[in-house]
């Protein structure tokens, strides 16, 4: 079973979004990376590109299929996680564990669009 | 056979000192003139390395013993669905190598050419004829620039009256992935349209999509799952009355050709493969062939060069026109692949062709209804010239829910050892373990029933020792390939 | 017909199996007014004998001219191995190899392809090819937008042959790409203007020719790091023929080359099929369009091939694809690689430096009286160099020698006297000569008829 971690906030394209203060870290989920298997390269925004929620803003590759990265907030994205262009397997060992960017948000009202825990693993049975 | 011996890369049979060419050793004013007498900063610095030093007949043996390792229409079926791996007639490249084709340089003045262009310009009449369209341009290299040829064309229609907000196109969601991405790099932006439950295209959905934005809509008929698209003049008046235009991709023109015109279905716009419905060689992805035909009306858009009979002068002649679109390839297309299909058309000529489509709906649909027992097929019904299976069907493969189910990928695997190359799998995306199957009009009988005896087995097989069919094939010159590691450590040259 | 199997037995059962009664009733669901009647107007069949007829008769309405023409199609010397192995139905008659286990020797020769083309470009990574040379310059100018994300600009010499400027241009406007003409002057890319243009924001890449529309063998000196100093990418359009002698793209710093491969041996066969070659920088592989093969191991952990990065392309990413091309010239990337494994580099640089003394000869013959001039004397060539030809128009004199059986050049577009023309290894020294003088002959004729 895909893990799901209580205190973050999930949209029903498989993102994730953790916040702290002003700044949420947007990833993918547990369940996202075991849908697309071995995950070979990460497409991902260059630092002070901004993103919109809704919107792509990257993708993630395994051999034979591509996701689009929806990010499931706004703002601007102030880093990205540099591993991932190395070693984009991390999202395989721990998804939750590796951020894809991180984003200053801009509109933190947002995050009252998107499901908690509970709702999430609901979507994912 | 010694494989081992010649089949290794090209590279690691170079031995320095050998050669594989002959050039005379002297010509005019070698003496005189050296490259090397260019200014130093023109000139290459670091040797091309890499390139190899043969002898012919290393070369030979390399290139004959590699072609062992190939699977190819001459070898064994081939259903690859939606690509029509039909037989790809001898006589077609006989004439293709005639010297008055092969060594005519394309800027010959074009009373040199007569022979060119006249094939040309007949070729490009039969099509319209088969099509039910008014102009052919042979130009385009392939069905994916076909369609973007097709798509240019449609833009430019609407461009020209000034209608300048048309720039959408509708794409149903079980189309090709070239589709949409042929609109994108015309620069259209995608809407697409559901599929019924029946995997035809959603009239309701589609109303919701008609506007005074959209340039036109793309579609296959019979369509990617093979099922023909009965409701197609509805269609079609849909999408005129909001001003867009129909365009037809030719992919699946086989079981038409003869039968049925996308002319007369509706369509305005259209692309057919010469390597799938006209015989020629699919040559390992190419070169193939994408001609685009238009209704009347349209025919001026069409790009440059184009091939017409000049009445005054009563010859061939190239114009380059201020009305076309552009221009979309360097000369008049792959012009080798055009005498071949040429030969083809002429080879049935108007007593055969529907027979040939015919055919090729019979050996399908004989396919389908002797492995639905065992085989998931998801649309009942006639099939045109191929159908697809989801999957083996749960009381053999198991569930595809359950991780452990015996998978489409396993089962196309599998075929190989038994000497046919698989169908398309996973495609269309509509089906989660889809296995497209086109046999062709070609394959006899005996043919298909050996195919289907053998996916029976396969079937049995994955029901009762899945652990075979998971770790194959067995008996292909490799075994399955680490696609992971090919990402993860790309070695793109030796 | 010989490509039908059935036999009336097998229709019969065949038909049962189905459960319909004849061959029309499996479009039972077509409605009835789409169905065409009778026979379409197309000729009647031919059998094979007619065929060949037919066929013989239409090839010989064609007159194979000896070419000193080349224009982006070059004649030259094709080893007699190569049309056998590449006729081999083991090869001819596969499709995209999607199954690697059993398509090995297709994707064995992409990647004896793809190293042999890089190497000789000068660059990292090949692609399995793409159409043409024009539409592979298209491709790079859309890798250049992608890859700069937020630019959309792109130059373009003027000094490119027009037939790959249409092309690039037509690709241009659909794709929504604000391309530039940067001007000639004598001869030569404006270099002055090139750089100025550059130095403006939002350039995401220049494409240059070389050798150029004209022959010219033009500098780049000093453009490519002036371009990446402004975070444009350079891509250079070069014949590859050339590529064992002259500096390769990737020796003036280009990110990507791109060109026809036609000169790698490829029969004129009236302007196709040719084949496209797309190679950049390794940083830019993302960006790349088309197939791409590369090596890894079995199960059993010997060494094979496979296509690679997928994700790229339009059958997974759809309308976010790198580009729209599926395959593009398979076959061919066996006769190039055949080709330049039979050269090699010495056979490449002997049928250069025949090519070189040729075409400089051949210029010294037609300029020694006077009778043509050099049109950009002071420009440095290589096998292909531009004549003017004052008095005389360039297209009548090349109907007037095709009468004798001579291509005579190409007429630069553009211009009302230039004639461009063209030599290869394969042109003999009797050859040049004698066109040397019938030209200047029919020039002198031409010329007195008009006054």
């Amino acid at each position: 079973m895909a893990k799901v971690i209580e205190g973050y906030y999930y949209s029903e394209s498989h993102e994730f979004v953790k916040v702290e203060g002003e700044y949420g870290y947007v990833g993918i989920t547990d369940y996202a990376q075991e849908q697309l298997g071995s995950v070979v390269y990460v497409d991902m925004p260059e630092e002070g590109d901004e993103v919109n929620a809704g919107e792509d803003f990257g993708a993630v590759e395994s051999v034979k299929a591509a996701s689009d990265l929806i990010s499931p907030v706004s703002g601007e994205v102030v880093e990205v996680n540099a591993e991932l262009e190395e070693t984009p397997d991390l999202l395989n060992s721990d998804a939750f564990g590796n951020w894809i960017i991180k984003v200053k948000l801009s509109d933190p009202s947002e995050l009252d669009n998107l499901m908690q825990a509970a709702a999430y693993e609901e979507i994912c049975k | 056979m010694n494989r081992t011996l010649y089949a290794p890369l090209i590279f690691e049979l170079s031995r320095k000192g050998r050669e594989g060419y002959s050039l005379p050793s002297d010509n005019l004013g070698q003496d005189k003139y050296k490259p090397c007498q260019l200014p130093a900063h023109l000139l290459r610095q670091e040797a091309p390395a890499s390139l190899p030093e043969v002898d012919e007949l290393t070369a030979a043996r390399h290139y004959t013993n590699m072609s062992g390792n190939n699977f190819g229409v001459d070898t064994g079926f081939y259903p690859l669905g939606s690509c029509t791996m039909k037989y790809n007639p001898k006589i077609n490249e006989e004439v293709a190598a005639l010297p008055g084709f092969t060594d005519v340089h394309p800027a010959q003045p074009t009373e040199t050419l007569q022979g060119s262009l006249h094939l040309y310009h007949h070729l490009a009449a039969m099509l319209a004829e088969v099509g039910g369209m008014h102009a052919f341009t042979l130009n385009p290299y392939a069905g994916a620039h076909g369609e973007l040829t097709g798509l240019m064309v449609i833009r430019t229609y609407h461009q020209r009256r000034g209608d300048n907000k048309r720039v959408k196109i509708i794409v149903p969601d079980s189309a090709h992935g070239t589709n949409p991405a042929s609109a994108a790099v015309c620069g259209l932006q995608i809407v697409q349209v559901k599929s019924t439950a029946q995997g035809t295209v959603d009239i309701e959905d589609l109303r919701t999509k008609l506007g005074d934005d959209i340039a036109g809509m793309m579609m296959t008929n019979p369509n990617t799952l093979g099922i023909f698209e009965k409701d197609i003049p509805e269609i079609a008046r849909l999408v005129h009355e909001c001003g867009g235009l129909m365009y037809y991709d030719g992919a699946n023109l086989n079981p038409m050709m003869g039968v049925c015109r996308p002319g007369d279905m509706g369509f305005d716009v259209m692309h057919v493969n010469l390597h799938k419905t006209f015989s020629t060689p699919h040559g390992g992805g190419g070169p193939g062939s994408g001609p685009v035909g238009v209704r009347k009306g349209l025919e001026d858009y069409l790009p440059n060069p184009q091939v017409y009979f000049d009445e005054v002068e009563q010859q061939y002649a190239m114009n380059f026109s201020k009305e076309a679109l552009g221009s979309i390839s360097s000369w008049l297309g792959n012009f080798g692949i055009l005498v071949r299909a040429y030969a083809y058309l002429l080879t049935l000529g108007h007593e055969h062709i529907a027979q040939a489509a015919k055919l090729s709906v019979l050996n399908a649909n004989y396919i389908k209804e002797q492995l639905k027992d065992y085989y998931e097929l998801p649309i009942e019904g006639l099939c045109k010239h191929e159908f697809v299976f989801d999957g083996l069907r749960a009381e053999y493969g198991g569930d595809h829910h359950e991780p452990d189910h015996a998978t489409t990928l396993q089962v196309a695997k599998r075929l190989l050892d038994y000497g046919f190359h698989a169908p398309t799998i996973y495609f269309p995306l509509l089906f989660h373990e889809a296995m497209m199957i086109e046999p062709t009009e070609n394959e006899s009988k005996e043919t298909l029933d050996h195919f289907i005896e053998v996916l029976k087995s396969i079937a049995v097989e994955a029901r009762d020792n899945r652990e075979s069919l998971r770790t194959a094939p067995h008996c292909t010159p490799i075994s399955r390939p680490d696609d992971v590691k090919a990402v993860r450590e790309p070695r793109f040259k030796f | 017909m010989k490509y039908f199997p059935h036999t009336p037995d097998d229709l019969r059962e065949m038909l049962a199996v189905i459960g319909v009664n004849s061959l029309d009733e499996l479009y039972a669901e077509v409605p009835q007014e789409l169905l065409h009647k009778g026979d379409l107007d197309l000729p009647d069949a031919q059998s094979e004998i007619e065929l060949r007829r037919t066929l013989r008769s239409l090839a010989e309405q064609n007159r194979p001219l000896t070419a000193f023409a080349g224009g982006g199609a070059y004649d030259h010397y094709t080893p007699s191995l190569i049309p056998y192995i590449t006729a081999r139905s083991e090869f001819s008659t596969s499709y995209t190899p999607y199954q690697a286990e059993i398509s090995q020797g297709t994707l064995q020769y992409i990647f004896e392809y793809q190293t042999m083309m890089a190497d000789l470009t000068g660059m990292d990574i090949s692609n399995a090819s793409m159409y043409d040379g024009a539409t592979a310059t298209a491709e790079a100018m859309m890798m250049c937008v992608a890859a700069a994300k937020k630019r959309n600009r792109v130059l373009i010499s003027s000094t490119f042959a027009p037939n790959v400027l249409r092309v690039v241009e037509t690709y241009a406007l659909f794709h929504g790409v604000d391309l530039q003409i940067i001007p000639e002057k004598e001869g030569v890319t404006d270099k002055d203007f090139l750089k100025r243009a550059v130095e403006e924001d939002g350039v995401a890449g220049v494409l240059l020719p070389q050798p150029n529309y004209y022959g010219i063998v033009e500098d780049f000196e000093g453009i490519a790091d002036h371009c990446h100093a402004h975070k444009t990418l350079l891509a250079i359009n070069a014949v590859p023929a050339d590529l064992a002698t002259l500096r390769s793209p990737g020796e003036w710093g280009a990110d990507i080359a791109c060109g026809d491969g036609q000169s790698l041996g490829l029969p004129l066969s009236c302007g196709g099929p040719y084949i496209g070659y797309l190679c950049c920088k390794e940083d830019l592989v993302r960006k790349m369009p088309g197939r791409l093969v590369g090596m890894t191991t079995d199960a059993e952990g010997r060494r094979a091939f496979v296509l690679t990065m997928q994700a790229r392309e339009q059958h997974i990413r759809r309308e976010k694809a790198t580009s729209n091309i599926c395959t593009a010239q398979g076959i061919m990337c066996l006769w190039i690689g055949a080709y330049l494994s039979l050269m090699g580099q010495k056979g490449l640089q002997e049928a250069a430096a025949l090519s070189y003394a040729g075409a400089h000869t051949l210029r010294d013959l037609l300029t020694a009286d006077g009778a043509f001039a050099e049109a950009f004397p002071d420009q440095p060539f290589f096998n292909e160099f531009t004549l003017k030809c004052e008095g005389v128009c360039p297209n009548q004199l090349r109907h007037a020698m095709a009468k004798k059986g001579w291509l005579a050049g190409i007429a630069a577009e553009g211009h009302k006297d230039l004639l461009i023309l063209c030599v290869t290894e394969k042109r003999s020294r009797e050859e040049i000569e004698a066109f040397a003088k019938e030209l200047i002959a029919c020039k002198k004729e031409l010329s007195a008829s008009s006054k």
